[in-house]
């Protein structure tokens, strides 16, 4: 080793702690933003040594990394937090198209220098080539269907588990064919038919899953695009890739996990079932009196309240409601009721997607409350207000048996004394169930635009 | 082979120190952290760096390369950069920024 090469091994030991710490200092609000910082300083000295360490031609490195860069900032400062679902799918794709390419510019370059490539060669290239073509297609699908360019439902055809075994099979197939001479005549063959293989296997896992499971399936292309950068760093025998890739994939399983509880169902389930596409036609009707109020007797109610609690749903990223539901709080809370923003696991299109709006209207993470935090307190709570939320406090998953959403926890705000549920009609949820929620006796109904209605309260509130 | 076990012996221990890590963030920055760990999965742009750098890349490689540099130095900016917009919004009640 040259003293070149022995202080690139250093830094990338170097960058890989700063990743880990910068991933401890994520554990507390008050220390994530510094955190960041110290995983991006990680980032540049790897990609530093890397740039010294080796005699390189920058002349394209420059191009590829203006580009790069120009769009990447262009992109993460216009980004409205609304949007955040669709654009990690995006960037979750990118680096696994990253990976891929990676992989095929090694293979194709040991092939020109007629390196010989063994076994311990071959099969991370393959993988690479693989898992970053399927979280490609699969994260620009979800992007897709995030974004609303595609329609959000589960999209399924007859025969979809024979044409994903065939799939199956010929990846297999191609992988020994590979592995056996991956010098060979056959073996560009093998790697080309993976890449399109894998790139219809990413859109074909991603089709079936509908908009209420997006949470679970971003949060397992993250962990995708981990594993391709680990499988690349086998490639070149990098170990800052595979200690940063395996970080990533783990964390990815682990939010895959957190998100697959919250909703009682098994990843397999949330994968191939196609969700919410005949759920409708299974769920229980339900008969009954809803009872409608208008704002100004929402008020009189809220402003003799205690302790209040919101919870919101995607409706309220749709409807832009998050800054006026934050000036309703204060305004409560001036009236000296005890304010609090329960929010469930899978509230919103991805894990934590509600905290990030609430946080961008200023409300102060200390109120902020988890299910688990705020379920066992709900009894003494004077009014929930659900915003925008449908599936996540739909009392059926606790009720009814024959529910689709059957066993799911949720958020038991009918415990409340009153529950208001803003909503724009009496349409069924994301994941198609009706809502028994509505026709309980202490449930209201304020029907209309979500930010409407809680404007015209704030107005009922400044006119008292 | 004997240094592949030993990446693999690396990949295995990171996996369990990832478990431990990532379990202690709290579900409200569950969206910052899927936006962070994007940035890192962008570490891949080292691997990208060789292919469009080395002097001894045939010309395709070089293509693939500095494309896979591109798409990685997008998800490493744009990465870190929203990850510190979310980050700097998430306020505590003392009114103190992070």
């Amino acid at each position: 080793m040259s003293a070149l090469e022995i202080t690139a091994s250093l830094s990338y030991i170097v960058a890989s702690c700063l990743f880990i710490v910068g991933l401890k200092m994520l554990s507390s609000p008050a220390s994530a933003r510094r955190g960041n910082l110290v995983s991006a300083l990680g980032m540049l000295i790897a990609v530093v040594a890397t740039l010294v360490s080796q005699g390189m031609d920058y002349h394209w490195i420059l191009v590829g990394a203006t580009l790069g860069a120009l769009a990447g900032a262009f992109a993460a400062l216009r980004v409205p937090m609304t949007s955040m679902p669709e654009f990690v799918a995006l960037f979750n794709g990118f680096g696994g198209i990253a990976s891929l390419l990676v992989g095929w510019a090694e293979y194709h370059r040991s092939l020109s220098l007629g390196a010989e490539i063994p076994f311990a060669a071959a099969l991370p290239i393959y993988l690479a080539i693989l898992i970053g073509g399927v979280t490609f297609t699969g994260s620009m699908i979800a992007y897709a269907k995030l974004a609303e360019r595609i329609d959000g439902k589960p999209t399924l055809f007859s025969g979809q588990q024979i044409v994903n075994a065939a799939i199956l099979l010929g990846v297999a197939v191609c992988l020994v064919a590979f592995l056996a001479a991956p010098a060979g005549p056959y073996a560009y063959w093998c790697v080309g038919f993976a890449i399109g293989l894998s790139f219809i296997l990413g859109v074909l896992a991603t089709i079936p899953i509908g908009g209420a499971d997006m949470p679970v399936v971003i949060s397992l292309l993250n962990s995708y695009s981990g594993l391709a950068a680990c499988a690349a760093g086998f490639v070149i025998n990098n170990t800052v890739l595979i200690v940063s890739g395996a970080l990533v994939g783990a964390s990815g399983i682990i939010l895959t996990n957190i998100m697959c509880k919250a909703m009682n169902r098994s990843l397999p389930h949330v994968l191939f079932s196609g969700f919410g596409a005949a759920a409708a036609k299974t769920g229980a009707v339900y008969e009954g009196e809803v009872n409608p109020i208008t704002p100004e007797d929402a008020y009189y109610m809220l402003e003799a309240a205690q302790s209040v609690v919101f919870v919101p749903g995607y409706g309220m990223a749709v409807a832009q409601a998050q800054h006026v539901v934050r000036e309703l709080g204060e305004l409560l809370e001036k009236n000296g009721a005890d304010v609090k923003y329960a929010i469930h696991p899978v509230a919103g299109r991805m894990p934590g997607h509600m905290n990030v709006l609430l946080a961008e209207a200023n409300v102060p993470y200390e109120q902020l409350v988890e299910m688990d935090d705020i379920n066992p307190r709900l009894d003494t709570v004077d009014v929930a207000v659900v915003i925008g939320a449908n599936d996540v406090v739909n009392p059926a998953a606790r009720e009814q048996e024959d529910s689709p959403i059957y066993g799911m926890p949720i958020i038991n705000v009918d415990h409340a004394r009153t529950v208001f549920v803003l909503k724009r009609s009496m349409r069924a949820g994301f994941a198609g169930v009706d809502n028994p929620l509505f026709f309980k006796e202490n449930t209201r109904m304020l029907f209309g635009d979500a930010k409407q209605s809680i404007s015209a309260l704030i107005a009922e509130f400044k006119t008292a | 082979m004997g240094e592949f076990i030993l990446l693999l012996f690396t990949f295995v221990l990171a996996i369990f120190l990832g478990f431990e890590l990532i379990s202690k963030v709290p579900a409200t920055l569950h969206t910052p952290l899927m936006s962070g760990s994007n940035a890192i999965s962008g570490i891949t742009i080292v691997g990208a760096l060789v292919a469009a750098g080395a002097t001894d890349s045939p010309w395709l490689s070089v293509v693939l390369g500095t494309a896979a540099v591109a798409f990685a130095t997008i998800n490493v900016v744009g990465g870190y950069l929203v990850t510190d917009r979310m980050l700097a919004m998430f306020k505590s009640r003392q009114g103190g920024r992070p």
